[in-house]
């Protein structure tokens, strides 16, 4: 009798590190007590998720500058919102989908319409679970970027999530990040990448193929770009973090130059993210280069491994290389 | 009685009046307005912004203020005869009332109006950044009081109840909200929409240090206001003010009950009349 294979798991806490990958610890927490000390008017809160924010280790060195507010994230944005107004700077943490979902109005009205310096860090964007929908936050890109005033940015690894910390620290308003938490995977110091809010940066030029990304679909891309060298299909990488306020002139600049298809690959649905921003920013310019979208359906995405998921809707490596090759034929 | 609190009394008498006939000349401007809410609140505010509120009228933003939060953005014409009365905005200003480009919009929005601390309207909002601003108080030392006003028909909205519970949970005696009981929201009488009594047990259980007063009775208001802020324990404190829509104007009062009370061109100068007949004076 053959062993029963071994099945694969939908667990909440998978991190998103490939196999044999370096990874760091928990860098959104460290950044912040690190910056922390510095700033006495940052103040941590969270609704239930410290843990799983990373934020935990915010809180057993500031404990009295910690707000746990309860599972409740209405209450988490007014709150904050609240603080802010009295001249503190909060980080608040929860998961991308109730931050996004659940608390929208919240963060419109009290936080964004006033302009309070208040970052929202929020864990588990995009398919970073396979949990289902209710984690799943596909959408939270297209619901940021509609709101006025709100920044938006989605790090690629615990490298740029050590450099954004700070940075967002120093940009006065309210702000969006995604955030990666736990082991998280560290890959752009081999590229002399530096985080600067606003700034899309080319990571490797390339003659073939243009993939513009942000968020872990970089960390994707870049590894596309390695396999597909062995079929000769040279694949350059510009990463654009910052969502909004996007950095249309470099994005119109490097799709601009001829005979490159350019790729949008974004951890998000196909509505209202990287993809459609730079399709229209494109447009707007008269700038047509041949366009393709690497993003997640508009669905309900399935519960299941991550790597099973990520296979399924087409943006793991294997699977974005192979779409690639098909489209330049 | 003691002279003085009868003088404050009667002063306070006459701060509600000119709040009252504030509203009424900004409901004039534009033909419409909340004029049954401001009616009914208008004790309340005389109360707080007369009496117990530590502010500099000319300084909206002085560090050591207490704060008001109105979490219902539509009685912001209340607010706006409030600040007039208070000496923040000037009387004049009230003409451009709902106007482009005026600071008083007919929702109250921070970045608008000097006094005004947030930006309500989607209503059940205003305990949630109360308990926030409460806590940024407490953080830097401040012995600030923090004042929300919202309406009975939030209560309908969770969130409400997310801040209710937090404000206890966080002990904060700084805290002071104020309900409107004036039993009507947009749909109709609130407790009819939303069963939402026994109000006191509710609060009670909540972990709040609760009082029922009749909210056109300036005594009541006043008594419950000191006593708001000094009663002794760690606990939130919470103002559960029953008023009548339209007071002070008796034929708004007996009008059919409703979120937007319908006033006629003509009935402006009518209600105030009415108003100053009642308070023994000339309109």
């Amino acid at each position: 009798m053959t062993p029963k294979p071994k099945l694969k798991t939908s667990a909440m806490i998978a991190s998103i590190a490939s196999e044999g990958q370096r990874t760091q610890a928990a860098p959104f927490g460290h950044a912040l007590v690190k910056l922390a000390a510095e700033r006495p008017e940052i103040v941590g809160m969270t609704a239930d998720l410290a843990k799983y924010t990373d934020l935990h280790i915010f809180a057993q060195v500031y404990p009295e500058r910690f707000y746990q507010m309860g599972m409740a994230e209405q209450l988490l944005m007014g709150a904050a919102a609240g603080l802010a107004h009295e001249g503190a700077m909060p980080f608040v943490t929860t998961y991308a989908v109730f931050a996004t979902r659940r608390a929208y109005d919240f963060m419109h009205q009290a936080i964004a319409e006033d302009n309070l310096n208040v970052k929202i860090a929020c864990a588990l964007p995009g398919l970073t679970t396979g949990y289902g929908p209710s984690h799943q936050a596909a959408e939270d890109l297209a619901l940021m970027r509609a709101m006025p005033g709100m920044t938006v940015i989605d790090p690629c690894d615990a490298l740029e999530i050590e450099q954004m910390v700070p940075a967002v620290a120093d940009h006065p308003g309210p702000v969006y990040m995604r955030l990666l938490r736990g082991a998280v995977p560290r890959v752009l110091d081999e590229y002399d990448y530096r985080f600067e809010l606003g700034k899309a940066k080319v990571l490797r030029g390339g003659r073939d193929v243009l993939v513009i990304s942000s968020g872990i679909m970089t960390m994707r891309a870049l590894e596309v770009a390695r396999e597909l060298q062995a079929d000769n299909v040279d694949v350059a990488v510009l990463h654009v973090p910052t969502i909004k306020p996007l950095d249309t002139s470099t994005i119109l600049r490097e799709a601009g130059r001829s005979g490159r298809l350019v790729v949008v690959a974004e951890n998000h649905t196909t509505i209202g993210g990287l993809g459609e921003a730079i399709g229209t920013a494109l447009l707007r310019a008269g700038v047509t280069p041949q366009f393709r979208q690497i993003a997640l359906p508009d669905a309900f995405l399935d519960a299941g491994a991550l790597p099973t998921l990520h296979d399924r809707y087409g943006i793991s490596t294997r699977v974005m290389a192979n779409t690639i090759k098909t489209w330049i034929g | 009685m003691d002279t003085s609190i009868k003088e404050a009394r009667t002063t306070l008498a006459e701060h509600a009046y000119r709040i009252r006939r504030n509203a009424l000349l900004m409901g004039e401007v534009q033909g419409q307005g909340y004029i049954g809410q401001a009616l009914d609140i208008a004790d309340v505010l005389a109360v707080a912004y007369c009496h117990a509120m530590n502010l500099k009228a000319e300084d909206p933003q002085w560090e050591g203020r207490d704060r008001f939060l109105l979490s219902n953005g539509h009685y912001a014409i209340a607010l706006y005869a409030a600040l007039i009365e208070a000496g923040t905005i000037p009387q004049e200003e009230l003409e451009t009332y709902g106007s482009d480009d005026s600071r008083l919009p007919m929702s109250g929005m921070a970045s608008y109006t000097p006094g005004m601390e947030m930006s309500g309207g989607s209503l059940g909002q205003g305990l949630t950044i109360a308990v926030g601003r409460c806590l940024g108080l407490k953080r830097k030392g401040s012995d600030a009081f923090v004042y929300t006003l919202f309406s009975d028909g939030e209560l309908d909205e969770g969130a409400v109840w997310e801040g209710l519970m937090s404000a206890a949970h966080w002990k904060l005696d700084n805290l002071i909200a104020i309900v409107d009981v004036n039993n009507q929201q947009a749909d109709g009488p609130s407790g009819e929409i939303m069963a939402f009594e026994p109000l006191v047990e509710k609060m009670e259980a909540f972990g709040w240090f609760t009082q029922r007063v009749d909210g056109n009775d300036l005594d009541a208001v006043l008594e419950a206001f000191d006593a708001a802020r000094q009663h002794p324990e760690p606990k939130p404190r919470m103002i559960i003010a029953d008023t009548r829509m339209g007071c002070g104007v008796p034929f708004l009062e007996a009008r059919e009950k409703n979120h937007f009370i319908r006033v006629d061109e003509h009935e402006w100068q009518l209600a105030l009349q009415a108003l100053a007949a009642g308070a023994g004076r000339t309109a």
